[in-house]
C-alpha cells in the first residue's frame, strides 16, 4: 500500500555525489586493466604455440618503452584492484574467532594483503633465479 | 533566550507539499543555535518558531527509535545525533533519504520496506515448540555473539538510502531486511532457515548486492548489513549446489 502522491527524485548521475560511490567506480573500472593485462599474457601463449621466433617478436614488443610505461599504469591499476577486494573480505567471511576472541577485520584485511604481496614475491624470485 | 547573543546557522531543507508542489523545492533558514544542539533541535526550533508546516519524523532523540533518519550534507544519518556545531560556517542542507518516496518535507513511504521487513519471517522458528512450562530457549554467550549485531537494528532505513542498488531497483530487498533475515538464520534457536532461503536465492535477494558497501558505512548500530548480505552469496551458492546434487526430497525444498 502506498501513499499518493508521492514524489521519487531520480537517481541519474548517483555515483558522483559521495566519495565513496565515486572509489566504489574507481574499484569496478579498474577491473578493465585487470582483462587488459590477462589479455596480454593470452597473446604471449598464442605466440609461444606458434614457435620461438614469434615467441621473441612478441618479447621484443613488450620492451619497447611505451609498452612499459602501459604496463607500469596497468599494473598500478591492477594493484589498486585487488587491494580494494582485499579491503571488503571481511564483509564475505563469517566471524572467526581465535583463543575466544573475534579476529577483528582490519586483522583479516592485512593478512590478505601480506599473503598476496609473499605471493607475488615468491612468483618474483622464481622469475628470475630459475 | 537571548537569541540576539546566539549564533547562527544556515538550515537549508529539501521542501515537498503534494498538491501544491510539482516537484520539490529548497527553504532556508538562520537558526540560533548552541554547540550542543543536534540537527533535529534545528528542524524543532524552525518548526516551533519559524514555519510550522515543516514536516519531518522524530520520536527517542537519542538514536534508538530509527526515526529521524534524513540526507545531512548528502549523508544519510540520524538527525538526532548529527551537531549543527559540525556543519559551520558553511551551513547544512536537509533532505529526507534517497531512494524513497518522498510523501511530504522530509518524510519517506516506507511501506516498501515495511513489507519487505515481514516477508522475511523475522521470529524465532523453532524445530520443536516449546510450551511455557518447558522453559525458554536456551543459548550460550558464543551462540548469542553470531547474530547479535544483526540484532542491533532499529529499521532507521540509512542504509536504503546508501544502497545505489535500491535506488536503481526498489525490488531489491536490500541491506536491513536481509541483516534481520541473516540475524534469525545465525539464530541457534532458530530452524526457519530452509523458509528463508527462497528470499536469499531470488534474483532480488542478495545477488541485487554488487558490494558496495555504504550500507554498512552509515549504520548508526554497528549492524554491518554488507556483511550479512555477503554471508549470504556464500549461503546461497551451497543451497543451489546441494539442491542439483542431492536427490529430490533429501533438502529442505
Amino acid at each position: 500500500m502506498s501513499t499518493p502522491n508521492t514524489y521519487t527524485r531520480p537517481i541519474a548521475g548517483w555515483w558522483r555525489r559521495n566519495p565513496f560511490y565515486r572509489a566504489y567506480i574507481l574499484r569496478e573500472l579498474t577491473c578493465v586493466a585487470v582483462i587488459v593485462f590477462a589479455l596480454e599474457l593470452l597473446v604471449g601463449l598464442w605466440r609461444l604455440v606458434q614457435g620461438p621466433e614469434a615467441f621473441d617478436a612478441w618479447r621484443a614488443s613488450l620492451a619497447q618503452p611505451w609498452v612499459i610505461v602501459v604496463n607500469c599504469v596497468v599494473l598500478a591499476l591492477v594493484a589498486w584492484h585487488a587491494w580494494t577486494w582485499f579491503e571488503v573480505m571481511p564483509k564475505t567471511l563469517p566471524f572467526i574467532n581465535l583463543g575466544g576472541r573475534r579476529v577483528p577485520d582490519r586483522a583479516i584485511v592485512a593478512a590478505g594483503a601480506i599473503a598476496a604481496v609473499v605471493a607475488s614475491l615468491v612468483v618474483l624470485f622464481l622469475f628470475l633465479t630459475l | 533566550m537571548g537569541a540576539a547573543q546566539k549564533r547562527k546557522i544556515r538550515i537549508e531543507c529539501l521542501r515537498y507539499q503534494p498538491g501544491v508542489d510539482a516537484a520539490p523545492r529548497t527553504q532556508a533558514w538562520d537558526v540560533p543555535f548552541t554547540d550542543d544542539m543536534s540537527v533535529l533541535q534545528g528542524l524543532q526550533h524552525i518548526k516551533d518558531h519559524l514555519d510550522g508546516s515543516l514536516t519531518f519524523r522524530w520520536s527517542c532523540r537519542m538514536a534508538v527509535c530509527g526515526s529521524c533518519g534524513m540526507m545531512i550534507n548528502g549523508v544519510p544519518k540520524l538527525a538526532c545525533e548529527t551537531f549543527l556545531r559540525d556543519y559551520l560556517p558553511a551551513g547544512v542542507l536537509i533532505e529526507p533519504l534517497t531512494h524513497f518516496p518522498i510523501v511530504r518535507d522530509l518524510v519517506i513511504d516506507q511501506s516498501d520496506f515495511l513489507a519487505k521487513l515481514e516477508s522475511v519471517r523475522p521470529y524465532l522458528i523453532p524445530a520443536q515448540p516449546r510450551t511455557v512450562g518447558e522453559g525458554p530457549y536456551r543459548q550460550t554467550p558464543a551462540q548469542m555473539d553470531a547474530y547479535y549485531q544483526y540484532s542491533q537494528c532499529i529499521n532507521c532505513t540509512l542504509c536504503y538510502a546508501a544502497c545505489p542498488q535500491y535506488g536503481m531497483n526498489t525490488h531489491f530487498t536490500g541491506p536491513a531486511v536481509l541483516a534481520l533475515l541473516h540475524r534469525y538464520n545465525e539464530d541457534s534457536r532458530d530452524a526457519g532457515k530452509a523458509q528463508r532461503m527462497e528470499i536469499v536465492n531470488a534474483e532480488d535477494g542478495v545477488w541485487g548486492c554488487t558490494l558496495v558497501g555504504y550500507c554498512s558505512e552509515v549504520c548508526p548500530k554497528g549492524v554491518d548489513p554488507a556483511r550479512a548480505v555477503n554471508q549470504n552469496k556464500i549461503e546461497s551458492t551451497k543451497d543451489y549446489f546441494r539442491n542439483l546434487l542431492l536427490p529430490r526430497g533429501s533438502t529442505s525444498r
